[in-house]
């Protein structure tokens, strides 16, 4: 009886063979396509930052000799902690790099992103030529950023530009050399960035906006809440999952930021960004794979940081829920 | 024509923004496009059999005019040698970006490259086949300049060259005519010279380093006049460090020709900087033909105004006897399928009538071969195989004498010259170059 009765147990509490094989589709098929695309390929970055090596040849476990061997011959060794110390000590690009990557994280989360924002709160008040303003705020949205470096080239060209054109500073002497001088070429270009992402987020934000429930507009109003009061109190704290969705995408869209510095100049001169140096020493004729590696790995150690904040909140709430 | 890599330099061409948009398409397709080259190369040798007589050639002269002049010079060969060639023409941005992948996959039996330390490289990893064979039968048909050109850091020959062009100093007759400006020989005469340009309204030197390779062409020839050619090869093999003082000698030279040139380079591509030339605004312009006449060329500019002069005498020790004058040119690739015949195009390919067949279709570029005689050469091309056998050297540019790595360090330590030109700035400038230097050469 007892045996039987355990028998009966382990059927009931065991799937059918089709279910199995459907369970371990669904679970198995994004496991492998995640390990195989996201994690084997980050480990790998992780265990090349370690070596030398430039793409030819193999990779082998003997340590890189001391100095006086030829260059040519120090390939495919392990180097240690190497990589890390040049890029923190003597590459110069490195600590640009990093502080142009939060720089950009910080002006998108501070200026473009509640730009776009407001944009949204405006247009669905219904000011009149609402739809007008819509579409030419979307438009940036619709154009690839590669395309958008090269419009915004025209716009600051020094000496054809249509800013120095307008403003009469197309003279050698008294040009403004928007995307020459290290000292602005950042923020020439963090404007060309905002002009997409403020376009972006309004639109998310306008499909939330329009989907909040009008009554609690009303009742606010009739309880005699300002504008600005009846936005931040009521309808920004509705809006909650849609500011969550924002906040993502504008750490996303700063962290990944390469195609506008890549098209302005390749990422140098004041357009440092870890993303253009980690192609500036991978992708090329030489390679410096594990040099390039170990900048890719400190880009996405900046990348957890956020991550995992995130995660971390997400997990929390859950779990008081 | 420009490869500037990413910002890896490379000199030649029209790094244009077509290039760019290329180059980044490329980048996104990198995993996807070694299968590409491949499979144009095993579909150009099938089997062993009937293959025999045919080859296939990976090809970057992927702008309308080298490829035109490209496919003259191939079809040529072909019938000079009974050799079929099928060409895969590859954007030359992609093509060099991918260059390691594609020698070790499956490539072309022969692919187009570059002289210098750039083709050593490769020649030293095993991904070149000596072609000292060829060398034996067409010796004769090069001086002992091209010959250096083409050998590996083992001695042996892995090359073939097809064309080079110099750097030189760009003006329009018109201009110098009209004012009275005379040729300068000197250093002194040059500075004159620029300071008068000032005085009448003109920028002295058309300038321009936002792709950030033009600029070591001026680092290069400063260095050659003042130093010399020995100097420079042991310098771009870090044989001499940055810190020497023979490097400090030509920052301070070039301090002094700053104010000369057009302010604000760093954002500007070298096409415009040679469109202020074309309109006259700029008295003069450093740099290679490939790129102004060629500029010139395709701007419609009037060619028969445009006119050179060698970079001045600096140091009475070494004259005007050296310049840059990169060379491009042709390789075996280690894993050809069919080497015989490939080397028997090569040969053909290693004299004046292909030479000639391709600069039929070529405005900027000259010939390298002994006794070619090119009945289409313009003024310009006259010119310029005149100044380049006048050298008692020319070296390749620096970032085909060095190491690409080392390039793309020097291009962005000289845009912070270039910005910001004090001897402060030359001392850290050395010092950054020396610490990259040590990391990329010996440690």
């Amino acid at each position: 009886m007892a045996a039987i009765g355990g028998r009966l147990a382990g059927r009931t509490g065991a799937m059918p063979t089709a279910d199995k094989l459907v369970v371990i589709g669904l679970l198995g098929l994004p496991l492998l396509l995640d390990l195989l695309f996201i994690w084997a390929p980050a480990l790998s970055s992780v265990v090349l930052s370690f070596t030398r090596w430039n793409g030819i040849g193999g990779l082998h476990t003997r340590a890189c000799s001391p100095p006086p061997a030829p260059s040519i011959l120090q390939n495919g060794c392990w180097y240690g902690v190497q990589n890390y110390h040049q890029a923190a000590t003597i590459y110069p690009p490195f600590w640009p790099a990093v502080a142009h990557n939060i720089i950009w994280l910080l002006v998108f989360l501070f200026i473009a992103t509640p730009l776009g924002m407001l944009f949204a709160v405006l247009i669905d008040t219904g000011i009149r030529g609402s739809r007008i303003y819509q579409s030419v705020l979307f438009l940036p949205v619709m154009l690839s950023l590669a395309l958008i470096g090269i419009v915004w080239e025209f716009v600051y060209s020094q000496n054809f530009g249509l800013i120095n054109t307008v403003i009469g500073h197309t003279g050698n002497g008294n040009a403004i050399d928007w995307l020459g001088n290290p000292r602005l070429d950042l923020w020439a270009v963090l404007a060309e960035g905002s002009w997409r992402q403020a376009g972006y987020v309004m639109v998310l934000y306008l499909a939330g906006l329009k989907a909040v429930d009008p009554t609690l507009r009303e009742a606010a109003l009739i309880d005699g809440a300002s504008g600005w009061r009846t936005f931040w109190r009521v309808i920004f704290p509705v809006m909650r999952p849609i500011n969550i969705v924002i906040l993502v995408v504008t750490v996303i869209e700063s962290l990944r930021a390469f195609d506008l510095v890549y098209i302005t100049n390749g990422g140098n001169n004041g357009l440092e960004l870890l993303s253009a140096l980690v192609t500036q020493n991978i992708v090329g004729e030489v390679q410096r794979i594990g040099f390039g590696s170990s900048l890719g790995v400190v880009l996405l150690v900046v990348a957890l940081v956020p991550i995992s904040a995130f995660l971390y909140q997400m997990l929390r709430r859950e779990e008081r829920t | 024509m420009s490869d500037s890599t990413i910002p890896l330099p490379s000199t030649q061409a029209h790094v244009g923004r077509r290039g760019l948009l290329k180059g980044l398409a490329g980048m996104a397709g990198l995993a996807a496009l070694d299968p590409v080259l491949s499979a144009c190369s095993s579909s150009g040798s099938p089997g062993g059999g009937g293959s025999a007589n045919s080859i296939t050639f990976g090809s970057n002269y992927s702008d309308p005019a080298p490829k035109q002049a490209f496919a003259a010079l191939v079809a040529a060969a072909t019938k000079k040698t009974g050799v079929k060639i099928s060409v895969n023409t590859v954007d030359h941005n992609t093509f060099q970006n991918n260059i390691s992948s594609y020698l070790q996959g499956t490539p072309n039996d022969l692919f187009t490259w570059f002289a210098g330390y750039r083709m050593q490289f490769f020649a030293a990893q095993g991904l070149a086949t000596p072609i000292d064979d060829v060398w034996e039968k067409i010796g004769g048909n090069f001086n002992t300049a091209a010959k250096a050109l083409s050998k590996g850091l083992d001695g042996k020959y892995y090359f073939i060259p097809i064309y080079n062009y110099p750097w030189v100093v760009f003006y329009n007759k018109s201009t110098f005519k009209q004012k009275g400006y005379t040729i300068p020989a000197t250093w002194d005469d040059f500075i004159a010279l620029a300071k008068q340009m000032k005085k009448d309204g003109l920028i002295p030197l058309a300038f321009a380093d936002k792709d950030g390779w033009p600029a070591l062409g001026t680092f290069d020839i400063i260095n050659l006049r003042l130093n010399g050619y020995d100097y420079h090869i042991k310098l771009m093999k870090h044989q001499i460090p940055w810190t020497d003082k023979g490097v400090t000698a030509v920052f301070n030279q070039w301090l002094e020709l700053m104010p000369y040139l057009q302010s604000g380079a760093n954002g500007r591509i070298w096409e415009d900087a040679a469109k202020t030339l074309e309109k006259k605004q700029a008295g003069m312009m450093f740099q290679g033909t490939n790129q102004v006449a060629a500029q010139y060329v395709s701007d419609k500019a009037s060619l028969d105004d445009l006119d050179f002069f060698p970079y001045p005498a600096i140091n009475p020790a070494f004259g005007q006897d050296y310049m840059d004058a990169p060379t491009d040119g042709f390789m075996l690739a280690a894993k050809a399928k069919n080497p015989d015949a490939a080397k028997r195009v090569l040969e053909y390919i290693g004299g004046a009538p292909a030479e000639a067949a391709y600069l039929k279709f070529d405005e900027w570029d000259v010939g390298l071969a002994e006794g070619l005689s090119v009945p289409s050469y313009n003024s310009i091309q006259t010119k310029s195989v005149q100044a380049i056998s006048a050298c008692k050297s020319v070296s390749q540019f620096m970032d085909r004498d060095t190491d690409p790595a080392m390039a793309t360090a020097m291009i962005s330590l000289i845009q912070k010259f270039v910005d910001n030109p004090t001897t402060s700035t030359i001392s850290t400038i050395q010092k950054s170059a020396e610490a990259q230097a040590k990391t990329i050469f010996t440690s």
